[in-house]
């Protein structure tokens, strides 16, 4: 028993079949502590890997969208799920993102402001620059909460919509929108078709690694003082501040960094879409990542990429329902009782609401059931 | 009591001059509108001591906890904690000087393991920043080891392994104020405010409570404030009571005093029990 205890530091080995046997606090508080998570993380890496030879460009597309969207869930899922601060502001810190991308990488010869720089500028550029916003609105949350503060943030929205529109030298205004310009990696184009890799695959990759390598630093941060500080904050927060959390600090690097990834969301979503559209960062799109994050599982990151990805491929499953059942029409225009689109948005709703109501750790708890019932296997607990 | 916890409890109690009281409360006066909940209470706690306060419903006690974490911030009079005036200090400041607490109605965070609530009470003795928690690796790597080796150390103490990693929602309420105390002692207290420690409790509980209390002030060597309405254990516990009602100070003095003082059975039992037996002698 002694033995091991004295451990304390150092990596620590585990016996055999006892997963769960930590001899060593760093074995424990690994990222991934048991070998089955060491070895399913791997597996679905390795398969996101492969994926792009595997499908066609068209799904390549979608599902790359759904990583850049991954990106802007894990930020809201930071500030809402971890710090316990609703903000339906998110939409506006993701077209910030975007509009300095696509300033920062623009054609400096063409009809709007751009500057030509290269990716490694344009892509930290955008998260710093939103999340510099976040900072400068972070001081409302030290003033409001609950509610006060979603009104608050929906503002936001509004006005960032309004700006979008209007500054037509940067956005190309409503309706017309502003071209992408070719993301490139040391001279390698990121979105052009090329010998070896289609343009979708490129793009695909690309989006792929800015979220593994946004996602472990958000579940390092989580792991960290700074995480637990968030979490203090959102249970209890006049508890936290007694025991030694400042609740200003807290809010403000909640709202910082939860704005950086919105921000480098809206750069990756531009690289993919190859267009931006002023009027794309609105309600709508803030309501879309507070579904991913209720969806996926408040205060998880792997949920948040879950709910993302639901969300987002959640359109590609819709579209297809006009064909089998009958009173439901295609497009906005599309005849029937109701269209596509429509069903839609009545799904969003139906899922936040069920979700709550039924399983309110999400996707994520609906992962842990199914891990626990086979852990228990043939036993039901 | 094991290694970890008691070298960094020894490192703080080192900064503090035993010869000088560890909190001087003086001629403290606070007032919400035309509600005095503390007219004028002074007092001292001094190193290693055991100080109780008690008092009927609405005397102020909790108040003056509030005053001492910087909850509330009183009208008049001044608070020295470890030498420095702490009045208009915010809680996070003075929690970071050495002041903890716990709560009359448990204030945990119900939603995380035990582990992580005792973590948080390390949340001031973190020195590492944001980027360094983005990476976790080296000096934030390291230093989340050593807090989880002294956390372990408290777990130990207050015996509460088997419950670790639980939500600490989930728990038995004795349980949960073990876990509170937990978190206090986690902060390395220079003094440590009990807010109704025994309150609820069975006798079994209690009893479990009342040793690691003592444990606590003669292992630890850690100053108490305790408010508790169980007049058997203040009477047992305490070096010195202080007895108040409506926010005015009625005596301080050792145990043994304070129960046959006359004014004090008055407080408490009314006027024609005055000259009756002393307040926490078995009837």
């Amino acid at each position: 028993m002694t033995a091991l205890l004295t451990d304390r530091g150092g990596r620590g080995s585990r016996p055999r079949g006892r997963p769960e046997l930590y001899t060593s606090y760093s074995s424990d508080i690994a990222l991934l502590n048991t070998p089955a998570k060491r070895a399913g993380v791997l597996a679905i890496v390795a398969a996101a890997f492969a994926l792009p030879f595997a499908v066609s460009d068209q799904v390549l597309v979608l599902l790359g969208t759904g990583l850049a969207m991954s990106v802007g869930a894990i930020g809201l899922n930071i500030v809402t799920g971890y710090a316990g601060q609703v903000s339906l502001g998110h939409a506006f810190f993701v077209g910030l993102g975007a509009y300095t991308a696509a300033v920062l990488s623009g054609d400096p010869d063409g009809r709007l402001v751009g500057f030509g720089l290269p990716m490694v500028v344009w892509l930290p550029a955008a998260g710093l620059v939103a999340g510099a916003a976040g900072l400068l609105v972070a001081p409302l949350a030290t003033r409001l909460r609950g509610l006060y503060l979603a009104i608050v943030t929906l503002g936001l929205v509004f006005l960032g919509e309004h700006v979008f529109r209007e500054w037509d030298s940067v956005t190309g205004g409503p309706g017309v929108g502003r071209d992408a310009v070719q993301a490139s990696l040391f001279g390698n184009s990121l979105t052009a078709g090329g010998a070896v890799l289609s343009g979708a695959q490129k793009v695909y990759l690309f989006a792929l690694v800015v979220l593994i390598a946004a996602a472990v630093p958000a579940r390092n941060l989580a792991r960290s003082g700074v995480g637990r500080a968030f979490a203090a904050v959102r249970d209890r927060d006049i508890a936290a501040e007694v025991i030694g959390v400042s609740l200003t600090k807290a809010k403000l690097l909640a709202f910082t960094i939860s704005s950086f990834y919105a921000g480098i969301c809206g750069a990756l979503l531009y690289t993919i879409t190859r267009t931006v559209e002023p009027n794309s960062f609105n309600l709508l799109l803030s309501v879309r990542f507070i579904a991913m994050v209720l969806i996926g599982g408040a205060a998880t990151i792997s949920g948040s990429i879950m709910g993302a990805m639901f969300v987002t491929l959640l359109p590609r499953f819709t579209q297809q329902v006009p064909r089998f059942v009958p009173f439901i029409g295609q497009g906005v225009t599309g005849g029937g009782l109701l269209t596509n689109v429509e069903l839609e948005a009545m799904l969003y709703g139906l899922l936040i609401i069920a979700f709550l109501i039924f399983e309110p750790r999400g996707l994520f708890g609906v992962w842990l059931r199914v891990r626990n019932y086979w852990k228990g296997w043939p036993f039901s607990y | 009591m094991s290694d970890a916890f008691a070298a960094a409890l020894e490192k703080t109690s080192a900064e503090v001059d035993d010869a000088r009281p560890v909190l001087e409360f003086s001629d403290v006066h606070l007032h919400f509108a035309g509600v005095r909940a503390i007219s004028g209470i002074s007092f001292e706690v001094g190193a290693k001591e055991l100080f109780a306060i008690i008092g009927p419903n609405g005397a102020g006690k909790t108040s003056i906890f509030n005053v001492l974490s910087g909850v509330y911030r009183p009208q008049r009079g001044t608070v020295r904690f470890v030498g420095e005036d702490i009045v208009g200090r915010s809680p996070h400041q003075i929690a970071a000087m050495g002041m903890a607490r716990t709560f009359q109605n448990i204030e945990l965070f119900s939603n995380l393991t035990v582990i992580d609530n005792l973590m948080l009470g390390r949340h001031h003795h973190v020195r590492y920043g944001v980027l360094a928690a983005l990476v976790f690796a080296g000096r934030a790597h390291s230093e989340e080891v050593a807090h989880r080796a002294v956390v372990e150390d408290i777990i130990d103490f207050l015996e509460i392994q088997q419950y670790r990693k639980f939500p600490v929602g989930l728990l038995p309420y004795g349980i949960q104020k073990r876990v509170e105390l937990g978190r206090a002692l986690a902060m390395e207290p220079k003094l440590l405010l009990l807010d109704e420690p025994v309150a609820g409790m069975n006798v079994e509980e209690t009893e479990d409570m009342a040793r690691f209390v003592l444990d606590i002030r003669d292992e630890l060597a850690v100053p108490i404030i305790m408010v508790e309405h169980d007049m058997g254990v203040v009477m047992d516990l305490a070096d010195r009571v202080m007895v108040v009602d409506f926010g005015s100070p009625i005596t301080t003095g050792p145990p043994h005093d304070v129960q046959r003082d006359p004014d004090v059975i008055r407080a408490y039992l009314g006027q024609e029990h005055a000259s009756a037996a002393p307040m926490g002698a078995p009837r």
